[in-house]
């Protein structure tokens, strides 16, 4: 079973507003887009087990001219607050790389 | 009235103050740009410049590009828009900017028709509208609550291009903008002009981060948007460097949780119909946004400013410590609770909290690692959150010997950790943190603003 990193050529995460993080899984070509665009692994249930976040508020959108899943949900903890470890969520996407995909 | 011919929009860079370079502005001048216009921050770097009312860039920076852009106005006539001033917008922000440029325009000898737009909100007022049942909240919060207001330090609404517009039209030569979205400040001018909403808005997004959407984003810092009636153009203001297709749209995603429909005061943009076509060797062309007009809102940002926070941090190679990572810190962690309590009178203390995060463990994630061998040494973080700077300073004081010298194994000879300075405690002030994500409903997108003018003896007046 590959693993996202090994399909992505990039993948990224950022604060989008004080309130969201959102990543973006830039897949490896079409082919690989297409395959794992809506595959089950990347659902909203994981982004709650990861991130501690409600799934119903996670958000995956597709964008097919750039081969690209964005996924955006909103932040545990306030930014800057007491126990932030991460002000721009730019390490969040981390954990992601090694999820793995069923074929 | 119907755009006449084509618009140009010099974007200098992705903020002021991180470094417009001369020899663009040169480029987008000889293109003909017919005004030069960036926003100054964001949201992202945290609520305390909203807060403190501070810039994060330096004035020596700010004052610095700031006086190429009004260099440039003096040589061509065109005009100069900044929004989100001093990084957050607030009036506070707003005014250390206005200080600037006067600063800049008595040195340049120059004076331009300034504009002012304050975007600043009164608590009583927006306590008032939510009464109304004209604010609404944002996913992930709820309703509105009176004390999240109070919290507040300032409060901001964002500007669409409306305020901006009007300045164009009064005849402002310089806008110093209060907060308003990226994308209003560089839309504005197009669409005083009559450009299409749509071209402008999108065109907007795509250059708010200045040379962030080129291929190579460190090749420079600004973009030339050129805007008509059937769409844009972008490219670098760098020669050497060129945008494309795939780094043009991309940049949709950044920052934003949706990159199909942009929420922006008064509409939504729509950019699920654009295409993006090389032309030449270093330009885009982007046609095929839609806007729609939506119920007039303004999104509201506020910050407050919450307890106080003293840190201290040690360097750890102990094989012992390293050996088990995980059970030291919850035993460090439990032994500085106690220690803490035990040293302070319980009445005196109050409510406080100390946290340890372990650089080069799992600091940035709070996980703990499955599998992972430990490092070769650990940072060790100390966090000490209290009511008063005081009372977290003494907090860090009375953990400081068990954080310097608590042992992993107790019957051995006491540990002395690796401290990179003395005094040990860093003493670190107030935790901000932003407590609106709601939107006003105004029919009148000019209601909560407040324009001044600067007079000619640089004294701001009421419009």
């Amino acid at each position: 079973m590959p693993k996202l990193r090994e399909v992505c050529h990039h993948i990224r995460s950022k604060v989008a507003g004080p309130f969201w993080v959102t990543v973006d899984l830039f897949f490896d070509g079409e082919e690989k887009y297409r395959k794992y665009r809506d595959c089950e692994e990347l659902s909203a249930e994981l982004f709650h087990r990861l991130y501690g976040v409600d799934p119903a508020l996670v958000k995956r959108i597709p964008v097919d001219s750039l081969h690209v899943v964005k996924i955006s949900f909103p932040r545990a903890t306030p930014q800057g607050g007491m126990v932030e470890r991460d002000m721009h969520s730019g390490q969040q996407y981390v954990r992601l790389l090694d999820i793995e995909l069923n074929n | 009235m119907a755009l006449q011919g084509r618009v140009k929009v010099l974007v200098p860079c992705g903020s002021l103050g991180s470094g417009v370079r001369e020899s663009e502005i040169e480029y987008g001048l000889a293109q003909g740009a017919n005004v030069i216009a960036t926003d100054a921050g964001s949201t992202d770097s945290g609520a305390a410049y909203l807060a403190l009312g501070k810039s994060k860039n330096n004035r020596g920076a700010v004052k610095r590009d700031l006086g190429i852009l009004l260099r440039a106005h003096a040589k061509t006539g065109i005009p100069v828009i900044v929004g989100t001033a001093g990084q957050a917008g607030g009036d506070l922000n707003v005014d250390w900017t206005r200080d600037i440029l006067v600063e800049l325009t008595r040195e340049l000898g120059i004076s331009p028709k300034v504009a002012l737009l304050y975007s600043e909100q009164d608590k009583a007022r927006i306590k008032a509208f939510n009464r109304q049942g004209k604010v609404r909240p944002l996913p992930p919060l709820g309703p509105l609550e009176d004390s999240a207001v109070d919290s507040c330090e300032h409060i901001v609404g964002l500007m669409g291009v409306e305020p901006f517009v009007a300045a164009l039209e009064a005849g402002a030569d310089v806008i110093i903008g209060g907060r308003a979205t990226d994308t209003a400040v560089l839309a504005s001018y197009p669409i005083w002009k009559g450009a299409p909403w749509g071209a402008s808005w999108h065109a907007g997004k795509i250059a708010e981060c200045g040379a962030q959407c080129c291929l190579n984003p460190a090749d420079g810092s600004g973009v030339l948007l050129t805007i008509d009636e059937h769409g844009f153009e972008v490219e670098p203001l760098s020669t050497s460097n060129r945008c494309t297709p795939h780094s043009v749209s991309k940049h949709m995603l950044y920052e934003n949780s949706d990159p199909h429909y942009l929420h922006e005061p008064g509409g939504i943009l729509d950019v699920t119909g654009a295409s993006y076509a090389q032309l030449g060797e270093r330009a885009v062309r982007v046609q095929g946004a839609k806007w729609a007009a939506q119920p007039y809102t303004m999104k509201l940002e506020g910050a407050a400013a919450g307890n106080y926070q003293t840190l201290m941090l040690v360097g750890i190679q102990d094989p012992d410590v390293l050996n088990d990572v995980n059970t030291f810190h919850d035993r460090l962690l439990a032994a500085l609770y106690e220690r803490t309590r035990k040293s302070i009178p319980a009445e005196e203390l109050g409510e406080f909290h100390i946290s340890l995060r372990m650089y080069g463990w799992n600091a940035v994630s709070g996980d703990v690692p499955v599998n992972v061998p430990p490092p070769r040494e650990i940072g060790v973080l100390l966090v000490a959150t209290a009511s008063t700077q005081e009372l977290a300073n003494a907090i860090a004081h009375a953990c400081n010997p068990y954080f310097f010298h608590y042992p992993m194994v107790m019957n051995k000879e006491l540990p002395s950790y690796g401290f990179a300075f003395s005094p040990a405690d860093v003493p670190r002030g107030q935790v901000f943190e932003f407590k609106l994500n709601h939107v006003v409903a105004t029919d009148d997108p000019l209601s909560l603003v407040r324009t001044a003018w600067l007079d000619s003896d640089d004294n701001a007046i009421a419009a």
